[in-house]
């Protein structure tokens, strides 16, 4: 136990490291770990932010899918009823449009039968009136008229 | 084994156990530098224990600085992560036991952690090594371990103990400091006729205050101071014994290796917890 000069020799050398340590090693460590510390919460921040995102944006996906799957069904709905709408205006056109020409002709053919009545009926008057000329040409002849008579109603 | 020390001629146990316990010193008597002849001379300086404790203290800068100047926020190399667990584990004791913000009190405690470490861990090299070397040199004495000089132990207390005093008037005043001294534990009488004990009361506070303070950096450094010697005075008996001492040396070397991180870290917390006593407003 003996005190000498050493003491005040190791005192200098203690106040020179706490400086050293003080100055260039403890505040570069320090921030380094600081730093880190802080980029580490900062990732696990993001990352959970990231975890949140995905399962909204997951979410946000399968409410998207939903309506366009209900857009689709309805879209198809339409287009088929539109479709059977379709069918069923044409079938009406086509039945009316039969109609029409099943009139057409009826009423053509009712005109055909006319003029041929008519010319018929002409022909019938001409044939009369010349069955009438030779009736009085011949004078009247009962049994010739008879004759004649039928063989006329024979023409008709 | 004993024969190889102290010039050729022949030792006892005695002999041998004092000349691993005597410093290798130097001063200067009559304008000449003078070599182990030092006794009773205030000027002397204890060469080894100034060669080892510096050569420590700038192997622990060095290192650290090394790395501290590379020192990534990124993902850290092995040697970077060894030395912040290190700084981590400082900065949590610190933290732990200091209330309050100071730039110097985690340096602080960093430094004479590793420093007191290293200096106690010179111990586990076997006691004839480094002093058989340096006789082949020419170097008569070599204690290799630092903080079994008091000289290096009673340095670092003391510089802690003003630090002490520095940071008590700074956190209470002068007035503060005194009054700490003097006004506890027993309140003086302020009125009537008990102002007459007054001074016998603060002479007791006092005597009980002083003798407080004066023990914080006396046990500080007689307690690393006497377990590195009472270890380093084992490890020599243990040498004494020839053959015998491997399985002795081995079993005491493992043991040593608690003391020797278990002192440091000692001398590192009381050194926090003295500061931070000194720090607080109210006592």
């Amino acid at each position: 136990m003996d005190f000498n000069a050493t003491l005040i020799g190791q005192t200098i050398a203690m106040i020179f490291f706490v400086w050293f340590t003080m100055k260039f090693i403890w505040p570069p460590i320090m921030n380094a770990i600081e730093a880190r510390q802080v980029a580490i919460a900062d990732g696990i921040a993001a990352a959970q932010r990231g975890q949140t995102d995905l399962e909204n944006a997951k979410a946000e996906a399968a409410k998207i899918i939903a309506e366009a799957r209900d857009q689709a069904r309805s879209i198809i709905d339409q287009a088929n009823s539109r479709a059977s709408a379709i069918l069923e205006a044409a079938k009406a056109e086509a039945e009316a449009e039969k109609q029409r020409r099943l009139e057409a002709a009826r009423a053509q053919i009712d005109v055909e039968i006319n003029r041929a009545r008519e010319e018929l009926r002409g022909q019938v008057a001409a044939i009369a009136v010349a069955g009438a000329e030779r009736i009085l040409k011949r004078e009247i002849d009962a049994a010739a008229h008879r004759d004649l008579l039928e063989r006329l109603a024979a023409e008709l | 084994m004993a024969d190889t020390h102290g010039g050729g001629h022949a030792q006892t146990a005695q002999d041998y156990i004092s000349h691993h316990l005597q410093n290798l010193q130097v001063c200067r008597v009559d304008g000449e530098w003078v070599w182990n002849q030092c006794a009773g001379n205030f000027w002397t300086i204890n060469v080894d224990s100034m060669f080892f404790s510096i050569v420590l203290g700038s192997l622990f800068l060095w290192l650290f600085h090394s790395v501290a100047k590379k020192a990534t926020s990124g993902p850290p190399g092995k040697l970077q992560t060894a030395i912040e667990a290190i700084v981590g584990f400082v900065d949590t004791a610190v933290k732990d036991a200091f209330h309050g913000h100071n730039k110097l009190i985690a340096p602080l405690a960093l430094t004479i952690f590793v420093w007191v470490f290293l200096m106690n861990f010179m111990d586990l090299i076997p006691v004839d090594w480094l002093p058989w070397a340096a006789s082949l040199a020419g170097v008569d004495y070599l204690k290799i371990v630092p903080t079994t000089d008091v000289n290096v132990t009673f340095a670092m207390s003391l510089s802690v103990f003003f630090l002490i005093i520095y940071y008590s008037i700074k956190t209470k005043g002068f007035g503060g400091f005194i009054g700490e001294l003097t006004l506890h534990p027993l309140a003086p009488p302020t009125k009537g006729l008990g102002l007459i004990g007054a001074p016998f009361v603060i002479a007791f506070n006092l005597i009980l205050e002083s003798a407080s303070l004066l023990a914080k950096p006396l046990s500080l450094s007689l307690r690393l101071f006497g377990n590195m010697y009472a270890g380093e005075l084992i490890f020599i008996l243990i040498a004494l014994l020839g053959f015998y001492q491997l399985p002795l040396h081995f079993g005491w070397a493992v043991f040593h290796i608690l003391i020797v991180t278990l002192q440091a870290f000692i001398f590192m917390m009381l050194t926090i917890v003295y500061l931070s006593q000194a720090s607080q407003q109210s006592h």
